[in-house]
């Protein structure tokens, strides 16, 4: 590696033209051939020399990044006079021109109007230099508190599972600056010493003290009464780096609760659950695939069950199936491997149910469902071709004699399902015309209703064509949450992105993290706004369709009532609204904003109003469950306003 | 003149021919030695000459005489000198002046000859005493043997070598090392990487800029990794006017290259020098090395790389021979107080009878004199203040509580991050009671914390205090201005990064260094800056307090280190030796000398009383950046960008150990407070502790390897390292034990 690098250091030299570039500009107009090389091998020695110096300074500045100010301090112990004007922080804007057969990279200094500068407004002063404790090992044992890195970073938790007969040895993790739990490197140093081998390093699982608690908290916060309390959870399972100790043990947790649940068709308990599975997923320090044979049952029960709750007739257990769904696409899109195949095997078993024709309204739902989550090429595969014998089915059921309710209900769900993924595929990928006749003669009974969505589909993406670059909210910058949370964490909170702030008005803003690998779609940033009031009012706004928020990035304290007072003010989102509820796959990098207001208790009235979302069993309110599912899809809204853009 | 020029044009002609089909170099050492070289040489040439150098040196002014064609002045040398003459003719003096005809193609083509001949012996072993038939010796103007002479007179690297020859030279000799016995073998490679660097430095200074070129691109990769920072600075230098001002240039011209070879190999390497009349590497040998010769077994290779990595080689033997007088100064008697206090908090805690045989161990440790002590008043020491004496009260009062560290027992570490600091964090000091923390900022600013709940409070102005009744029992917490009370006080003053900083051991002065050439002392009473001293011109890169205050040591670009008291403006000693910069600085816990870690890899140690240099420990392959002594004053540790810490005997002068683990530069370094664990913090963002002890047990010191310094290092870095801990994004630049062995450590955090 040396050796190739050498020679090169020994050679490089700035090239000629460079010289007669510069001597230009400053008005030397034919330099000689050798006085170019001369200068050049000159100005390249010297330029070294200085870059030598700089180093010297970085170096005790105990920083990485060689800056200007150290390129500054080396010219002046050169009685050199230092540059002026690149005090740029971060990188220095060279700009790029060619032409006449000349490359050249410049420093562009353009004209500045001083008013300009005078009036805008001083920006933020940067916050003082401080100082913070906290521990970073206590009697040899790191804790595991934000502050401090994840103890096992999810690289090793991979080596863990994947190569358990691997002894770790202390010197081999520091290579690679990897970390381990100090009590584990001491005893195993000392395992060394005496000359024990063991076989399979035995894999401690054994919680502390604080971990219990917490364990008990989150569970219990997780499946209980206080959405608030759930909320918090939620997103501590998302965010902390430090539970995968604890990862075992809410993966049981996880598929025993699926279990019970599912033939005590507990409707709420189940979606909480695949709520924590959600969080899990979209923590990023876990290392999840050694749970998936626990995790993938549970949230396939979920998708096809055959009953999952008790009054299949009332209760909307649609919508769990295809929270779980998306969850399903998810983890096939994070975990399948070419070992593993879990799509394909997924993919399968959905399929053979499917085809089944003794398969219930309930379970061919989450089949189709699990399905047509699994992107559109699974769509137009598995899922178009079968459609002629699907709408017979529906039909000899809606047209047919009077079956159960259950039955029809089951199977307007299905057609509608059918027609919302089918749609948006058939839109991408059928040439035009539309023709009603043609549809029916390719679909069967689907078929016209399938046209009719696909024009709308259709003529939704022109319109959002046309609408991407006009910007139909007022809100101010996505930053607000994360200035806030900034505060919040004090800054050595580091990667943690904002999770969960309260506002003194009992206003909750969460943001997703942006960059985990489980979202889809790629840069949105999506606010959910839970207020606790104004039940009826604003959802009946909501379905109207017409709403405005504006959030702003200080005072969250009046969205309540922006949500009232805003009904009138903006139409373009009835558009909006009515696209969110066709169905629109989040493909584009937009924002989405979703504004869920929270009943100040689970009325039945919402029930009624919406007639999608009944009441669960018990007494938890069922509006933050929505907000949870409805992150990434805007469906179904019940009772809560969600405004997808 | 005609007849120089004549001549030049002749050999341009051989030459070009010659090249094409020989690639000999004779000619080009003639068109160079006219050309700058030779009016300097010309210049030069007289004065050691009349000086009455040895024959040699006349010889060598004849040759060159002759090569330029000066006949008459060599016969008129010759004469003079009363040598045995070869050549002819008689005029007065000079190159400068005309060369009158002579008979330059008969004497050329004589020295083509000779020099195909010499190729000839050189590229076969067989017949070296063919190089020189005594008729052509006169004419000898290329080849080897002649050469050294003139050149070492004129100056270092002006050696006129043929440049062709010196890939030559080093296959020649490389082949050779690579076949001697292996045991020799590591021993004799050492000498590749100085010599190298001064062939090459030659060919540069004799402006065979290709031939360099082609010489460093051909060999720089057989030199050994740690070199590789050198190597880039070298291969920079490509013309002869880069050398000047260069610093590595100056290094290497003006110091020896310092290797340690056992006699055995020294031999074998000069049979073969001798053998092969390979005068030029011979000369380089001899001019720029300075070879450490020594009884006993050759070392080997792990032994060798070691010591090795410094700019200038290893330290010579004898320069470690000065004994050190490592042990701790007798503690003031204070026991009476002491007792007092004691006495008291033992009523209130109600279990006089534990703390009693306690304290008299502690009492008469203190009164015996260690015998490797240097004497109490060797360096005048300041006198204690009452205050001081509190505060050694409060010290052994903490002592008592300080919980007793091993491996089994390690220290909890709490880390103090500098938050929003921008980079801008560039040193870090706690007070020894860790109830204060200064941060020096790359924005010229020193910044005080207090960690206790203690407010930073200033001295009231000169008018309130005249108000102030001075006969109060409080009259301390009287002259204090509760308006001012605040957690930070910040000290503006410098004009550049703060690189330095260092509390004094009473918690009423700081020190800090700067990139603006001056050392600031504040007051931590009044927050106000007191004295700048001045003297270093560049930036001083580190200070550091005597345990015993008053004393102060700083060092930086400049390469020199300077003692500092307080109280005068000028410093007290200069310690100057160093070939790089200075690049930290620590006193030894007896105060009586100093150590100072420079970029060139070497730590030296320094004895405050004579100024001398006492220890040079060589090992490290990076620039140092931190320094430790053990709390006993018998060991020190030392780290690098190398990331290795080294752990050295500073009695014997010896390196003891190595720790490896961290992969960046070691910027802190501290043992805990009764020295079993060593903790170190790096930019790598880890903090790792190390089992001292075992590492100090570990060695096994025979009077053998104390007395030739080769010691055999074990590999147990993996098995000393007690624990790793990281954070999530804070380079760790500051560690401290406090009083109750718990760890402190600092830095910035870096999102």
């Amino acid at each position: 590696m040396a050796e190739e690098r050498r020679p090169k250091q020994c050679t490089v030299v700035l090239p000629t033209e460079s010289m007669k570039a510069m001597a230009e500009s400053i008005g030397v107009g034919q330099l000689q051939e050798e006085s170019c090389a001369a200068l050049s091998e000159e100005v390249s020695y010297r330029i070294k020399e200085i870059a030598q110096d700089a180093l010297k300074f970085m170096h005790h500045g105990k920083r990485r990044k060689l800056t200007t100010s150290d390129i500054d301090h080396a010219l002046k112990l050169k009685n050199v006079e230092p540059l002026y004007g690149f005090q740029s922080q971060e990188f220095i804007p060279f700009r790029f021109a060619s032409g006449g057969g000349r490359e050249l990279h410049f420093y562009e200094e353009k004209e500045v109007d001083l008013s300009d500068i005078i009036n805008t407004p001083l920006p933020r002063v940067p916050l003082d230099v401080s100082l913070k404790a906290h521990w970073l090992s206590i009697e040899g044992v790191q804790p595991a508190i934000p502050e401090n890195p994840p103890p096992a970073p999810k690289e090793q938790q991979k080596a863990e599972s994947t190569e358990p007969l691997k002894v770790v040895k202390p010197g081999q993790e520091e290579e690679g600056s990897i970390q381990k739990g100090q009590g584990a490197i001491s005893a195993e140093a000392k395992g060394k010493k005496e000359g024990l081998m063991r076989m399979k390093p035995r894999s401690t699982h054994e919680l502390s003290v604080e971990q219990q608690l917490y364990y008990k908290e989150i569970t219990e916060a997780c499946v209980g009464s206080c959405e608030a309390k759930r909320a918090e959870a939620l997103q501590s399972i998302a965010t902390d780096p430090g539970l995968y100790q604890m990862l075992p043990r809410f993966s049981t947790f996880i598929s025993e609760g699926v279990r019970v649940n599912v033939v005590q068709n507990n409707l709420a308990l189940l979606i909480y659950l695949m709520r924590m599975v959600k969080a899990l997923m979209d923590n990023p320090t876990l290392y999840l695939e050694k749970y998936l044979h626990e995790l993938i049952p549970a949230v396939v029960t979920c998708i096809v069950s055959k009953q999952l709750c008790l009054r299949p007739d009332v209760d909307n257990h649609w919508a769990l199936r295809d929270f779980a769904a998306r969850l399903m696409a998810q983890s096939c899109k994070t975990f399948s491997t070419t070992t593993n195949n879990i799509q394909s095997r997924i993919t399968k078993t959905f399929t053979k149910s499917w085809l089944d024709e003794k398969t219930q309204w309930t379970t061919r739902y989450g089949c189709i469902a699990g399905l047509s989550e699994l992107g559109p090429d699974v769509i137009k595969t598995l899922i178009l071709p079968r459609l002629t014998v699907e709408g017979a089915r529906i039909k000899a059921v809606s047209e047919g004699p009077v079956v159960s309710n259950i039955d029809k209900i089951g199977a307007d769900h299905v057609q509608s399902l059918l027609l919302k993924h089918c749609a948006s595929v058939i839109a991408k990928t059928r040439p035009l015309p539309d023709n009603m006749e043609q549809y029916r003669a390719d679909y069967g009974y689907l078929g016209p209703t399938l046209c009719s969505h696909v024009v709308k589909a259709r003529a939704q993406a022109a319109l959002q064509a046309q609408q991407v670059n006009r910007t139909t909210l007022t809100i101010t910058q996505p930053r607000p949450t994360l200035t806030v949370s900034q505060s919040g964490i004090g800054g050595s909170g580091g990667s943690r992105s904002p999770s969960i702030i309260k506002v003194p008005s009992s206003l909750t803003l969460m943001s997703t993290r942006p960059g985990t690998p489980t979202q889809p779609s790629p840069p949105a940033t999506k606010y959910i706004v839970m207020a606790t009031s104004a039940g009826a009012s604003s959802t009946q706004q909501v379905l109207d369709g017409s709403l405005v928020i504006t959030l702003s990035s200080s005072s969250g304290s009046s969205v309540t009532s922006t949500v009232a007072s805003a009904t009138s003010t903006l139409q373009p989102l009835v558009k909006l609204e009515s696209r969110g509820a066709g169905g629109l796959g989040g493909s584009r990098p937009l924002q989405k904003y979703i504004v869920v207001s929270l009943p100040t208790s689970a009325s039945s009235s919402l029930e009624s109003k919406s007639g999608m979302l009944p009441p669960s069993s018990s007494s938890t309110s069922p509006i933050s469950l929505e907000a949870g599912m409805k992150m990434d899809h805007t469906g179904y809204v019940p009772n809560g306003t969600l405004l997808p853009i | 003149m005609a007849a120089v020029q004549d001549g030049q044009l002749n050999m341009e002609v051989e030459k070009d021919i010659k090249t094409e089909i020989t690639n000999d170099g004779s000619g080009n050492i003639n068109a160079n030695s006219s050309s700058p070289g030779s009016t300097s040489s010309g210049g030069k040439s007289k004065s050691p000459a009349g000086s009455g150098e040895d024959q040699q040196t006349l010889l060598a002014v004849l040759q060159f005489l002759k090569r330029n064609k000066l006949t008459e002045s060599v016969d008129i040398l010759r004469r003079e000198a009363g040598l045995s003459a070869d050549a002819d003719d008689s005029p007065v003096s000079d190159s400068a002046g005309a060369g009158s005809g002579g008979v330059p193609n008969v004497s050329a083509d004589g020295g083509d000859a000779n020099s195909l001949l010499s190729r000839v012996s050189i590229a076969t072993p067989v017949a070296p005493p063919a190089t020189a038939p005594p008729k052509a010796t006169g004419s000898m103007a290329s080849g080897g043997e002649d050469q050294p002479d003139v050149n070492v007179v004129l100056s270092a690297y002006s050696q006129q070598g043929d440049p062709v020859l010196y890939p030559l030279y080093y296959n020649g000799l490389k082949k050779f090392i690579e076949s001697v016995l292996d045991c020799h073998r590591a021993e004799l490679s050492q000498v590749f990487y100085p010599l190298f660097v001064h062939m090459y430095l030659e060919l540069v200074y004799n402006n065979h800029e290709n031939e360099a070129k082609q010489f460093f691109e051909k060999f720089s990769g057989d030199q050994e990794c740690y070199y590789e920072e050198d190597l880039r600075i070298l291969s920079s230098m490509s013309k002869k006017e880069h050398m000047k001002g260069n610093e590595t240039m100056l290094d290497f011209r003006t110091s020896k290259f310092v290797l340690r070879i056992s006699r055995d190999s020294y031999q074998l390497l000069k049979r073969h020098l001798q053998e092969r009349q390979n005068n030029q590497i011979w000369n380089i040998i001899q001019e720029h090395l300075y070879i450490d010769i020594f009884d006993g077994m050759p070392r080997s290779k792990s032994q060798i790389d070691a010591m090795s990595g410094s700019l200038a080689g290893e330290g010579k033997r004898d320069a470690n021979k000065a004994k050190v007088f490592y042990g701790l100064l007798k503690e003031p008697e204070i026991e009476v107080p002491l007792d007092d206090e004691d006495e008291e908090a033992e009523n209130e805690e109600g279990k006089p009878k534990k703390k009693k045989p306690k304290k008299d161990s502690m009492g008469s440790k203190s009164k015996k004199q260690d015998p490797n002590a240097p004497q109490q008043t060797r360096i005048p020491l300041p006198e204690l203040k009452d205050s001081d004496k509190l505060d050694k009260i409060m010290n052994m009062k903490e002592a008592t509580k300080k919980i007793r560290l091993s491996p089994d027992n390690l220290p909890s570490i709490c880390f103090y991050s500098f938050l929003n600091a921008y980079q801008g964090l560039t040193a870090v000091d706690f007070t020894d009671d860790s109830s204060l923390i200064a941060g020096g900022f790359a924005d010229s600013t020193v910044r005080v914390w207090s960690v206790t709940p203690k407010k930073l409070r200033r001295v009231k102005s000169a008018a309130d205090l005249s108000n102030i009744d001075k006969e109060s029992d409080d009259v301390l917490e009287r002259i204090m201005d509760e308006k001012t009370a605040s957690e930070s006080k910040i000290l503006y003053g410098h004009s550049g990064p703060v690189y330095g900083i260092s509390f004094s051991p009473d918690r009423n002065y700081l020190l800090s260094s700067s990139e603006d050439g001056t050392v600031r002392l504040w007051s931590l009473q009044t927050f106000t800056c007191l004295v700048g001293y001045k003297g270093h011109n560049y930036p001083v890169w580190d200070t550091q307090f005597s345990p015993y205050g008053y004393y102060f040591i700083s060092g930086g670009h400049d390469r020199v280190a300077r003692l500092w008291a307080t109280d005068h403006y000028q410093p007290l000693r200069m310690f100057a030796g160093h070939l790089a910069d200075i690049t930290c600085t620590l006193f030894h816990p007896n105060s009586n000398y100093v150590a100072t870690g420079s970029a060139d890899r070497t730590i030296r140690l320094w004895d405050v009383l004579t100024g001398n240099c006492v220890r040079i420990l060589t090992g490290h392959k990076g620039p140092i950046h931190s320094l430790a002594f053990s709390p006993n004053g018998k060991f020190m540790a030392s780290g690098a960008t190398d990331g290795r810490v080294l752990l050295w005997d500073v009695g014997h002068g010896l390196m003891v150990g190595e720790l490896k683990g961290h992969s960046d530069t070691i910027y802190a370094l501290k043992f805990s407070r009764d020295g079993e664990i060593l903790a170190s913090g790096s930019m790598d963002n880890t903090v790792k502790l190390w089992d001292t002890l075992k590492a100090f047990d570990d060695v096994e010191l025979d009077d053998f390897t104390a007395a030739t310094g080769h010691i055999h290092l074990p590999e147990n870095s993996q098995e000393l390292l007690l624990g790793t801990y990281m954070t999530k994004s804070t380079p760790v630049i500051h560690l401290h034990f406090t009083r109750r062995n718990l760890l402190l450590a600092a830095g910035a955090y870096n999102p």
